[in-house]
């Protein structure tokens, strides 16, 4: 292979036919062009004649350049020109690893390194070599294939939303003996990179790509001092740099939406840009996600859990205004353990459920009034929760007594009960281990907590699974049942310190919590989540798009915060009962570090240019100059134009200007011809799409045209064709309308405009052409189309042309109507019922107007169709009588047209002795 | 004896003989477009129909020369066909003029591109035997137009004739003024030797040619 600069060619010698471009030149200048042969008798008196100015014996310097530029171009191209050739391929052999990182990190790059994997693969292939793939955070055992197989192979790999994977799973999938490796890097380092750099470093020399540009990550939103933090993270500290950050959501419509942008910047030499977002809780609320703008991937995306949503909460108590006995207040201690985490609405509850809160908890009170019960039970079947807390007002009420209330998990004995007091036997009461079906399973229970009174339960079938924790001797403390999509909760103890010391301790802010009253301020620890399963809802994949989790399987609380995410924990958000947990790629302490490779480890860049072949572009030039050549040629003949050979070139010219009219030529035109149209008696036939018809149509009019300008004082001007879409019908006396059984039925718009046309004087002249009965002999394919065209238009009832109808008198006394068929019958609007012989008139007083339509299959047309030259065009008949057909052919047309232009004149005339006569005279 | 008329006869009412010549040669096989006839064509349909309408008059009719001498009859229609479907090899061949018969009638069809010296003579000769008739002169409309370009080859439909030129549109003026000599010359050999002189062009309509052409035999009263 030659270089020249970044060209290189695969068969340089070609370009010695280079030299030979001189002598083409040389050669080309001598050979004019081509001469036509023209037969041409006229050649006798052309002889002697001598050419004035010698044109064109020489080819014109431009088109030698031309055809030059073309050799030229086809010999560089078939040379073979290379693009960034491979000069830099190191002549290894042996079998290549293609290793890929393939985390989230490298997501945002993935199609640059996949285009840098193809062509290390194509470099491979053209080398001959075997090559392994291996996709470090997904690893499957490799073995050595062809190059493209591997490449087959590339389309289907995507990053995965986490790190590589351990040593041991990568070394378990390494292929067998020595390779050179080239190691496809993230440009992120993560625990055991260096350990799988020095295994792959056993079995042969590696290669490091690896982008220089700063992996972008977003860590976990965080609630704080009434604003949203967020926190962008870089892997490199380079210069100051913007980043934008969008808060993704719903709108209140529920479709997805920006709901908030936030700009974070990173500082000079800084790892990480800080950022907040001031919204509005129900904006808050509303908020799924934040990602980087234009970073496509799983680690610069973070979803929103329950901690940024803060839940609103009414708090009720039974008893208000003992001023003063703040401690002593049943929401006292309600209010310190939500106050942090939940927004509190106070208020009675005909003022606070409109407001659909997500919790109502009511502090001992026993009785609601109808209204609120119903209220209160429809807000929990639609998914509220609401919590009850007892007290002495419960205890004394019969709420739940004798039956459950819809509004109680469980029915009450009466009275309650209190341990550990003065006047009872018992010690106080310390809470049992929580169950495993309990939502509070995995707490610790502190020593301290005491119940003293409680309300008792009634021992019910359903009890047993409606109590979710209990006191050491068995007796429920908080019940639980579902109501709808809701809940509703009992504490069988008051919410203040009288009743047991349980309000006092951590644990009811972490019962609250359990419960999704309250939800966290900061991401949970371990401990926090022991004894909880959660279930995947949502999933991210390497590029941070999101799917649902479908049946993935659930985890367990702990692993979801510790363990690292890999296949078996997706990031995603996580729901257990009604909380919901984000678990996402970066988490809120982790920093992003690059990966450094040791010295002795080449490390390259993604720049990648591959070897693009400049042949086939060169190759398509050439013919591209070939082509003008020719066009140059044949103008420069004088071949291009005009000329008898010329003309389809010229009418493919004019066809291809008359493809592109303005819209205000095409006005200007249609308003011209509606100016001809209107100036003028014009007869119009209608396009029927036929076009040997559509021109016999034309003849024909054209025919009648003649005939009537020699006979009568109409002087009709050229006859039109009339596309119903498009034309204006009101300028034209009648239509011509031959029928074909395959012509386009017109539009509604079309047939409003007839109907139109034909309730103001116009009229149609429908012709089947078929010599049929016309119209109600619907045998014939014409007929029946006929009937299908004709059936939306406003038609009267028709009636044979009756012997006195004015159509037989208007110019000639005709009494048939021929066409080229001569037995057809005509048909026409019907007489009115009053029509009847006057005794001494020999015409009826038929119709005062003109019929809208005559009906008829003679083929009119054809029999008047005239040629240019104004000969017939069609035979019409045999011998002579054909001519007189012909000719009644013309009267019946010279007829129809007197009857649409003078209407019922020639009906009157028959009147004329009758009104002399009573004038007296 | 000054009741007696006499009656003095003036006139007599005789068949006349009609010799017609239809150019056969190749370049009337030239027709410049696919939808336009052939000059011979037309050439010959003009003449058949001139001749069966002198036959329904009554006339006998002929070609000039000696291989079909006028007649009277259907049978001659037949036998007029069957000359004029005979094609010549030469590119123009020269009007025949042999044999013809003194004071007759004589209608020659030709596009006149050959030597005109040939047509001179037979003017000349038919004038000497006093025979009057028409010149009736067929074009290509292409011949009248010109409408060539470029480098350009002419070749006579024969083969025969070959003319090159560089640039055919140069050549048009010159053609056309060639052409109207032509043209300019047959009418004055026509007026010398009292022939009527007729342009017909294929492009135009049959009828009308045969309308011309019935009236210049008739009594001499047409004029182009």
């Amino acid at each position: 292979m030659m270089i020249i600069g970044p060209v290189g060619f695969a068969a340089p010698w070609l370009l010695l036919a280079l030299v030979a471009l001189p002598i083409l030149w040389i050669i080309l200048r001598a050979i004019p062009p081509a001469p036509l042969r023209q037969r041409f008798p006229g050649v006798a008196l052309l002889l002697g004649l001598q050419d004035d100015e010698a044109v064109s014996d020489r080819t014109p310097w431009w088109l030698l350049l031309l055809r030059m530029l073309a050799v030229a171009a086809m010999i560089i191209g078939l040379a073979g020109p290379i693009l960034n050739p491979d000069d830099n391929a190191e002549a290894a052999d042996g079998p290549l690893l293609v290793v890929l990182d393939g985390s989230w990190a490298g997501a945002s790059r993935w199609t640059q390194a996949m285009d840098a994997v193809d062509s290390e693969l194509r470099r491979a292939g053209a080398a001959g070599r075997e090559v392994a793939l291996l996709h470090m955070a997904d690893p499957e055992a490799g073995t050595f294939q062809a190059a493209n197989t591997v490449t087959a192979r590339l389309a289907g790999l995507a990053p995965q939303p986490w790190q590589p994977a351990s040593l041991d799973q990568v070394t378990a999938a390494l292929p067998e003996g020595a390779f050179e490796t080239v190691w496809f890097s993230d440009g992120l380092d993560y625990p055991a990179r260096a350990d799988i750099l020095t295994a792959l470093q056993e079995r042969g020399p590696v290669r490091v790509t690896q982008t220089g540009a700063s992996v972008v990550a977003l860590a976990p939103a965080r609630y704080e001092d009434g604003t949203v933090q967020l926190t962008a993270r870089r892997s490199i500290p380079g210069p100051e740099r913007g980043v934008t950050i969008l808060a993704q959501g719903r709108d209140p419509a529920g479709n997805a939406a920006i709901l908030a942008t936030a700009n974070a910047v990173f500082d000079d030499g800084a790892l990480e840009a800080e950022t907040a977002l001031a919204l509005p809780a129900e904006l808050r609320a509303r908020i799924t996600r934040f990602e980087v703008q234009a970073t496509r991937s799983a680690g610069a995306v973070t979803l929103v859990d329950d901690s940024l949503r803060r839940r609103e909460i009414a708090l009720i108590a039974g008893r208000e205004g003992r001023e003063g006995l703040e401690l002593l207040s049943p929401l006292h201690y309600l209010e310190r353990a939500l106050v942090e985490t939940a927004d509190l609405l106070d208020g009675s509850l005909s003022d606070v459920l409109p407001a659909n809160p997500d919790v109502i908890v009511l502090a001992d009170v026993a009785t609601l009034s109808g209204g609120e019960a119903q209220d209160i039970t429809e807000w929990v079947d639609n998914g509220g929760l609401l919590v009850r807390f007892a007290g002495p007002r419960v205890a004394a009420s019969d709420i739940s007594r004798a039956e459950e209330d819809p509004l109680m998990p469980v029915r009450l004995r009466s009275g309650g009960r209190s341990v550990g007091g003065a006047m009872s036997w018992g010690s106080p009461k310390t809470l049992a281990p929580f169950r495993e079906n309990s939502p509070f399973f995995g707490l610790e229970l502190p020593d301290d907590v005491a119940v003293t009174a409680q309300v008792m339960a009634q021992p019910d079938p359903t009890l047993a699974e409606r109590v979710i924790a209990e006191l050491s001797d068995g007796t429920p403390l908080v019940t639980r049942k579902r109501s709808g999509q809701g809940q509703i909760v009992l504490f069988h103890v008051t919410a203040n310190a009288e009743w047991s010391t349980l309000p006092l301790s951590g644990l009811f802010v972490e019962m609250l919590e359990r419960l999704a009253i309250s939800s966290t301020a900061s991401q949970p620890v371990a401990e926090d989540l022991e004894g909880t399963v959660w279930t995947p809802e949502i999933v991210m994949d390497g590029f941070g798009s999101l799917r649902d989790a479908g049946a993935l399987p659930g985890v367990a609380g702990p692993k979801l915060v510790t363990d690292p995410a890999g296949p078996s924990l997706l990031p995603g958000v996580y729901t257990s009962g009604d909380r919901s947990l984000a678990r996402n790629v970066l988490t809120a302490d982790a920093t992003l570090v690059a990966a450094s490779w040791p010295a002795d480890v080449p490390v390259s860049g993604l720049t990648n240019s591959p070897p693009q072949p400049l042949g086939g572009v060169l190759l398509s030039l050439a013919i591209a100059l070939l082509l003008v050549d020719v066009i140059a040629s044949l103008a420069l003949s004088g071949r291009l134009t005009g000329g008898l050979r010329g003309s389809r070139t010229a009418s493919v010219a004019v066809a291809l200007a008359l493809a592109f009219p303005t819209a205000e030529a095409r006005a200007q035109t249609t308003e011209d011809e509606a100016l001809g149209a209107a100036a003028e008696v014009v007869l119009a036939h209608v396009i029927t799409g036929d076009r040997q018809l559509d021109e016999i149509a034309e003849a024909g009019l054209r025919g009648l045209s003649d005939t009537l300008f020699f006979r009568t004082s109409v002087e009709p001007a050229d006859p039109v064709a009339v596309n119903l879409e498009t034309d204006e019908l009101a300028f034209f006396p009648m239509l011509y309308w031959p029928i074909t059984p395959d012509q386009p039925r017109p539009s509604r718009e079309a047939y409003a405009k007839l109907n139109d046309y034909l309730r103001s004087g116009g009229l149609i002249l429908f012709d089947t052409r078929d010599g049929d009965i016309a119209g109600f002999g619907a045998a014939s394919p014409n007929g029946r189309k006929l009937q299908d065209l004709a059936a939306p238009l406003d038609i009267p009832a028709l009636e044979p042309v009756p012997r006195d109808h004015v159509l037989t008198r208007t110019f000639y006394l005709l009494q048939d109507f021929p066409g080229r068929y001569m037995n057809g019958e005509v048909w026409v609007e019907a007489a009115p019922p009053g029509a009847e012989q006057i005794e001494g008139m020999p015409f009826r007083n038929l119709n005062d107007g003109v019929t809208p339509v005559v009906i008829g299959g003679n083929d009119w047309a054809a029999a008047w169709a005239v040629t240019s030259t104004g000969q017939a065009m069609l035979p019409v008949g045999r011998g002579f009588g054909g001519e007189r057909q012909r000719e009644l052919a013309y009267r019946f047309g010279v007829n129809l047209v007197m009857h649409v232009l003078t209407g019922n004149y020639k009906s009157d005339q028959v009147h004329v002795p009758a009104l002399l006569d009573r004038l007296g005279q | 004896m000054g009741d007696v008329q006499f009656v003095r006869e003036r006139e007599w009412q005789i068949a006349q003989s009609v010799m017609l010549w239809v150019d056969q040669g190749a370049a009337m096989r030239f027709a410049s477009a696919p939808d336009l006839p052939t000059k011979a064509d037309r050439a010959r349909v003009l003449s058949l129909a001139i001749a069966i309408l002198l036959i329904r008059g009554g006339e006998r009719v002929g070609l000039t020369g000696t291989a079909l001498p006028p007649r009277r009859g259907n049978a001659q229609i037949l036998r007029l066909a069957e000359m004029f479907s005979e094609d010549a090899a030469d590119d123009y061949a020269p009007p025949e003029h042999r044999a013809m018969i003194p004071h007759a009638r004589a209608l020659f069809v030709s596009d006149f591109m050959g030597d005109i010296e040939a047509v001179k003579l037979a003017l000349t000769k038919a004038a000497d035997r006093g025979v009057r008739g028409v010149l009736y002169h067929v074009l290509d409309p292409a011949e009248e137009a010109f409408p060539f370009r470029g480098r350009t080859i002419f070749e006579s439909v024969g083969g025969t004739l070959e003319h090159e030129t560089l640039k055919a549109s140069e050549l048009k003026d010159r053609y056309l003024s060639r052409l109207a000599a032509r043209k300019d010359e047959l009418q004055k050999l026509c007026s010398v030797a009292g022939w009527q002189y007729g342009l017909h062009h294929t492009g135009s309509s049959a009828q009308s040619g045969l309308l011309w052409l019935w009236r210049a035999l008739d009594g001499g009263v047409a004029r182009t």
